[in-house]
């Protein structure tokens, strides 16, 4: 479970987001939905302690997560490409997050086997470094990555933008695997409205840093987002 | 057109994040341009009556004439080192409705304008203008400036053609050993001959239109080439090589620290400018022969002591005083991975220590120069061992500048700013200061044995230096993701 508690992030004046109480139960899969400057992205460092909140704090499965650092052994992440490591080749990548992670190499092997359709026989044995990658699938290895380990949290920053319309569907269907045995709580913001209405039990937007929509999915949800980001 | 470049180099400029931050390397920067320009001023004013006082029977111009082959030799070996076209940033204008023609033009006109260009008319105006005022002939001196002016920007665009050409830069190199092979055995006196050519210029000075012809020829040839390389899979854009996977699995015996220096060796290994700091760490080998056999520097020790340090510490110094930058593009997801900071400080302080090790052992032969120059390198690789690992990775904390691995090697600045600077001082000045005095004062060896004592003891207070270095990394976390991820 995942308690965001008032927190607000300022810059000098200007006030990037203010929160006032999120709750992500176990289980949940958790979509933000934003036009650009929401503070989607402030939100998910904010989560991951990568940047310090001006108010509040946030607790990921009762670690706060600015004072320990225990939610790291059970949370998987990727914000953007500079969490991949430029100078590795994917299997080596894979084989450090392994290694902090704690599997073994036949886990590493495993792990990369299952997936193999969603790499689509582009980046495995490609003796590639990662940074000579292109977008689409550098995004696919850092997604993989945040996944190893069996997480009990999964953050994903955009993870649908750049990626091909097989790779979505494919993204889609692992995401939803993921969830169903609802063990695993997974964060996702989007700028696809119709992605994250597939992906995710509920949907919060943000506006200018703050909270405007929190909605159960439901069938009418896609038509509800449209309308209000039309208006 | 070109005033649109010239806005836009301005905001460039004045924009770059790296601008508003780091005064302290701005200054230290515009001091040490200032110093080379005011020496140039200097020798530009002085040398005319310096030259007639020591030389009273000789023109001034002649022996300055003479010279010039060798002034014009190191200006292209100094640049063919540091100076690099700028090509990179030319990219977003590939598709805007500019004629290519103009882009090509500009690159090239702007290096014109480069510090390296300027300098060199310190000398020769103020030059010049001394020798219009003792009454030579106006004209002549004028050609002969011009002349000199062209020729500096020729060897500015000679520079880019070998640089971009491995052809042109063996033709050079071949000429090179030539030329050292005829001065060696006097065979030919070349810049004899070639300060005839410029003595010649100042009689006629129509003949400096020479040089305009020259400058022309490079310019159109520097052209040619750049304008057939405006492509994004050609001058624009980086080469993409294929991925070298050496098998690191003997890294494994180091347990949890394993994963971390695989990481390091392949960081180094894989990119252009940790590559140069680890290969650039053996030429540090050999600073010591430079010092060790002049005969100035046979009596001051701490000088020796100095040259001692950076025998075995080349890496350490190099690698350490950028730590933990050389991560800085992937730093956040570091920081959002599980695992105890302590390990990936502890790989890096593993590389430095075992790079230092591996240099001292080579430094073997220097026994050649006597035990106490070996007794001196020793000493000065307990110190790099055992205080300066551990300084390195404490200064580090201080480093809030991105290096982007993927940007040159050599002469590439990205990360360096004040700290760089100011962690000499201890590094180096430290255990020179402490040499000179025990051994000054007190004498008997025990010099080495105090500079030694404080490496050894650093050593043993290890775990404690590194429990205090963790706290400081991590409480300066933020600052160092939110610095990293700032486009430098």
């Amino acid at each position: 479970m995942i308690t965001i508690d008032s927190i607000s992030k300022t810059y000098g004046k200007a006030v990037v987001l203010n929160v006032e109480t999120i709750t992500i139960p176990k289980g949940q899969s958790f979509g933000l939905v934003g036009n650009n400057g929401a503070g989607k992205t402030t939100l998910f460092n904010i989560l991951l302690d990568l940047i310090r909140p001006t108010t509040g704090k946030i607790t990921n499965n009762n670690v706060e997560v600015n004072t320990s650092e225990d939610w790291k052994n059970f949370t998987g992440s990727f914000i953007d490409e500079s969490f991949l490591i430029g100078y590795l080749t994917l299997e080596e990548y894979f084989e450090f997050i392994g290694d902090l992670r704690g599997m073994n190499k036949a886990d590493v092997a495993t792990f990369i086997a299952k997936f193999d359709v969603f790499f689509n026989d582009e980046i495995i044995g490609k003796k590639k470094y990662l940074r000579d990658l292109s977008k689409g699938n550098q995004k696919k290895a850092g997604i993989a990555a945040a996944l190893m380990g069996n997480p009990q949290v999964v953050v994903l920053d955009e993870p649908f933008a750049n990626l091909d319309p097989t790779t979505q569907i494919r993204l889609k269907k692992i995401l939803k695997e993921l969830t169903d045995s609802k063990d695993i709580t997974l964060l996702v913001s989007s700028h696809d409205l119709s992605h994250v209405t597939e992906v995710c039990d509920r949907i919060v937007v943000l506006d200018k840093g703050i909270v405007v929509k929190d909605i159960e999915t439901s069938a009418a949800t896609l038509k509800e987002l449209e309308s209000y980001f039309s208006a | 057109m070109i005033s649109h470049f010239l806005k836009l180099e301005w905001k460039q400029f004045f924009r770059s994040a790296a601008f508003g931050k780091s005064i302290g390397i701005k200054i230290l920067m515009g001091f040490f341009g200032l110093y080379l320009i005011a020496m140039f001023l200097f020798m530009g004013i002085g040398v005319f009556y310096g030259l007639k006082k020591f030389f009273p029977e000789q023109d001034p111009l002649v022996l300055v004439n003479a010279f010039l082959l060798y002034a014009i030799i190191g200006d292209l070996i100094f640049r063919y080192l540091m100076q690099q076209l700028p090509v990179m940033h030319i990219q977003p204008f590939l598709t805007l409705p500019i004629h290519k023609n103009n882009i090509v033009h500009y690159v090239l006109l702007k290096s014109s304008f480069s510090f390296f260009n300027v300098m060199g008319l310190f000398f020769y105006i103020p030059f010049s203008l001394f020798l219009i005022k003792e009454g030579y002939a106006v004209p002549g001196v004028l050609g002969w400036c011009a002349l000199m002016i062209l020729l500096i920007q020729s060897v500015n665009f000679l520079n880019f053609l070998i640089n971009k050409n491995k052809t042109a830069f063996g033709v050079l190199f071949v000429l090179l050993i030539g030329f050292f092979v005829t001065q060696q055995y006097q065979l030919f006196d070349l810049p004899g001959t070639f300060g005839k050519g410029f003595d010649f210029v100042y009689r006629d000075p129509i003949y400096s239109l020479l040089g305009l012809v020259l400058l022309l020829v490079l310019y159109q040839l520097n052209f040619k080439q750049l304008r057939s390389l405006v492509y994004l899979d050609e001058a624009v854009s980086q080469k993409v090589k294929e991925a070298n996977t050496a098998d690191l699995s003997w890294t494994e015996k180091f347990g949890d620290l394993a994963p971390f220096i695989k990481n390091e060796i392949r960081l180094i290994w894989r990119n252009k400018r940790t590559k140069t700091v680890f290969l650039m760490s053996f030429l540090f080998l050999f600073y010591g022969l430079i010092f060790y056999t002049m005969d100035a520097y046979k009596d001051s020790l701490p000088m020796l002591m100095f040259a001692s340090l950076f025998v075995t510490g080349g890496f350490t110094l190099n690698y350490g005083q950028f730590i933990p930058a050389w991560d800085s593009a992937h730093y956040k997801m570091l920081m959002s991975q599980s695992f105890r900071y302590r390990k990936f400080l502890e790989s890096k302080w593993f590389l430095m220590v075992a790079m230092t090790t591996l240099l001292y052992i080579l430094s073997f032969p220097y026994l050649y120069f006597g035990t106490d120059i070996f007794l001196m390198i020793t000493a000065g690789a307990i110190f790099n061992i055992g205080f300066n690992s551990l300084f390195l990775l404490y200064a580090g904390s201080y480093n809030r500048k991105r290096i982007d691995l993927t940007k040159g090697g050599l002469g590439n600045t990205q990360g360096t700013s004040a700290t760089q600077f100011l962690i000499i001082i201890p590094l180096m000045l430290f255990p020179m200061l402490l040499f000179w005095f025990f051994d000054k004062f007190i004498g008997y060896n025990s010099g080495f044995v105090v500079v030694a004592a404080i490496g050894i003891l650093s050593l043993l207070l290890k775990n404690y230096a590194m429990n205090f270095i963790e706290k400081k990394y991590i409480k300066d976390k933020y600052a160092m993701i939110n610095a990293f991820g700032k486009e430098s």
